[in-house]
């Protein structure tokens, strides 16, 4: 994985100084908040209802065990004990004093980590397939790309202050586990008929109050021209995307209101002047900064093969995890793990300093030392040999994590909601939990196979509901929580917006309605291999219309 | 009925100001406004400590006496005094009940 260089480490070290004094003067009343939160923001510290919020960023979800180990202990000295990992890849600490922060950051850089622009009007932490050198179908691994993307955005004296916050993800395979076109740009690395590599470049995706899908506004982009074309397409969007109202600066509503076309024509237009200038990226450094990202060297291990079989004969929750939570690797003899962070019933996206650990552990032991945190709220240990697949699950099960739900309805997406978040509505994480155990019986719930539920406690949409094929939106109505339900939406290379259902439920109803949905579901899909996005993409919404509502649909 | 909610400047803590003229972790023993004038005392006095750096994000928030203790209106505010539902072992729900004071 990428290193730090000189630069990197001063560049760290000098704002993690800088920080610490814009806390000193702020705690000793020198600096009004105002003026400090700005500066707090820039950093990812946030006020939320109980305390200040952390947000650290782990670019492109890429880790290594020491790095997840230094997460567990700032977990453990300045926190509650615990972390959450959230759906852009970062980690979240709810508890940490103010007068910490700076110790903080100076813990993370030792690691080669912080908090910078995790917050803000900026450019966000880029964000990747977690599968990234690993997954079998991809053309390339997309990290480099988003790392050099990450330098080049880094205190980036024009886009610093953009219209509003701005995000980018990648992926390097046909098959879109990043999520890219619900992002401000969406990049899909791949190689033109000449076998040279480049993008196809979609922008205006997000989600929040106005959800769009992203346009494509170039099918191949050649890697040496990333920065340039990036440059131009934030160059458009700093001119004319909307200052007067935050909630229509977005770049989404910049394309949907200029036109894609026209949009498009803007930014090939500056991009004439920008792509045979500096910004052209040298090939020899997209190579040496590749170079970090070389997968790791893979014995051979083909007795996996034979152990895997034995092993799955032997014990049935290994057997139902090899089935739900282990991923095909381009070499044959390895897997990748999906480390599911949702045991029934308990907070989506949490682990507790001992898991960390114990996950950076079994990462040294196992895994090549590389770890990765998904947009999903799980972690990936990307390079397993089969063989070692039985050793990986025990050590998960012991500490709580071999739950066998990768990809099933309780896998479920959750923002913090009203429970921790100052901006939200409603609860979501008490669904979420409610929704898990309704639906533990895993045998239920391989019954009902690819189910992608996402639950929001704002329109923000931190959760991620418009794009569920089930999404949960809560809001607040007279007083009280309330559950909209939108069906249909996908967050993969077809990424569509859920629709609305109908009038929304309350706590104690949002649970039955799903499970009023995932019945009528199985009653009505052809056979066990039709998924549930697949059904309602086939009949719509009217038959789980008239199982949630009944007359009363009809009537509508 | 209102009482006045923030956040410590320090640690982020919940605090309401109470009946005791201090800033207090846990919202039993909150000074009550029950009219405009009381009110207009209590916004006095955020202002006073937003500018003097002790709290911030400074609220007169709504509430009502249930069984002699004080109740917000907003689930925002049940949830800030009480702490996160999904973890009762955090928050201020956590400690032991005996009022403890900032």
């Amino acid at each position: 994985m990428y290193r730090y260089d000189e630069f990197d480490h001063e560049f760290v070290k000098a704002r993690v100084a800088e920080f610490a004094d814009q806390v000193e003067r702020r705690l000793a009343g020198e600096i009004t908040e105002d003026q400090f939160k700005p500066l707090r923001l820039m950093n990812g510290v946030y006020l939320q209802l109980h305390a200040y919020m952390l947000r650290v960023a782990i670019p492109y979800g890429t880790l290594n065990s020491r790095q997840l180990r230094m997460l567990a202990h700032i977990a453990r000295k300045y926190d509650k004990g615990y972390g959450h990992f959230t759906t852009r890849q970062n980690i979240q600490y709810n508890w940490p004093a103010l007068a910490d922060v700076p110790a903080i950051l100076a813990d993370l850089a030792s690691v080669e980590m912080h908090s910078i622009q995790t917050s803000g009007n900026c450019i966000r932490n880029v964000t990747a397939d977690h599968f990234s050198g690993a997954a079998a179908d991809e053309v390339a691994d997309p990290r480099p790309y988003a790392e050099i993307l990450r330098q080049w955005s880094s205190v980036h004296p024009e886009f610093s202050y953009l219209p509003r916050k701005f995000k980018i993800a990648v992926t390097g395979a046909e098959r879109d586990r990043a999520a890219i076109k619900t992002h401000d740009i969406g990049l899909h690395l791949k190689r033109n008929e000449a076998g040279e590599l480049g993008f196809a470049v979609y922008v205006g995706g997000g989600q929040g109050r106005t959800p769009m899908v992203a346009k494509k506004i170039r099918d191949f982009l050649p890697e040496a021209d990333l920065l340039s074309y990036a440059t131009a397409i934030l160059r458009v969007y700093n001119l004319h995307g909307r200052r007067d109202n935050k909630f229509k600066a977005r770049i989404k509503i910049l394309v949907h209101e200029t036109g894609a076309e026209e949009l498009t024509r803007q930014v090939e237009a500056e991009w004439k002047s920008l792509r045979d200038g500096e910004l052209k990226l040298p090939e020899a450094d997209v190579r040496a900064i590749a170079a970090y990202f070389a997968p790791p060297l893979l014995p051979a291990r083909p007795e996996g093969d034979e152990q895997v079989k034995l092993a799955r004969l032997d014990s049935r929750s290994f057997s139902e995890w090899l089935d739900q939570n282990v991923t095909t690797h381009k070499n044959p003899d390895y897997a990748a793990v999906t480390i599911s962070l949702k045991g029934i019933g308990e907070t989506p996206g949490d682990a507790s300093a001992e898991q960390m650990e114990a996950v950076a552990d079994i990462a040294e032991k196992y895994g090549f030392d590389e770890l990765r945190v998904s947009h999903e709220q799980n972690l990936v240990l990307p390079h397993v040999a089969r063989a070692d697949l039985k050793a990986v699950h025990d050590a998960l099960a012991e500490i709580g994590l071999a739950t066998a739900n990768s990809g099933l309805i309780t896998d479920i997406i959750a923002c913090p909601g009203l429970d921790y978040c100052a901006l939200a509505n409603a609860r979501s994480i008490p669904v979420a939990q409610e929704i898990s155990q309704r639906f533990a019986s895993l045998e239920r719930q391989r019954d009902i196979g690819e189910l992608k539920l996402k639950i929001s406690g704002c329109i923000n949409a931190c959760g991620h509901h418009h794009v569920g094929h089930i999404g949960i939106l809560g809001v607040e109505k007279k007083g009280t929580e309330l559950y909209q339900v939108t069906l249909g939406g996908s967050a993969d290379e077809n990424t569509t917006i859920g629709e609305i259902v109908g009038r929304g439920f309350g706590p104690e109803e949002i649970t039955d309605a799903i499970e009023t949905v995932v019945e009528t579901y199985l009653r009505v899909r052809r056979d066990s291999s039709e998924r549930f996005i697949d059904t309602y993409r086939r009949l719509g919404a009217a038959p789980f219309k008239e199982a949630l509502y009944g007359s009363e649909a009809k009537a509508a | 009925m209102k009482v006045l909610t923030a956040n410590r400047l320090v640690d982020g803590e919940a605090v309401w100001f109470s009946a005791a003229h201090r800033w207090s972790e846990t919202i039993e023993g909150s000074e009550i406004a029950a009219d405009k004038a009381a009110e207009e005392h209590l916004e006095a006095i955020a202002r006073a400590a937003t500018d003097n750096n002790e709290v911030v994000d400074a609220a007169l928030i709504d509430v009502q006496v249930v069984d002699g203790g004080i109740r917000p209106l907003r689930l925002r505010e049940q949830i800030r005094a009480a702490g996160p539902t999904n973890r009762v072992d955090h928050g201020k729900q956590a400690r032991p009940p005996v009022s403890q004071a900032a």
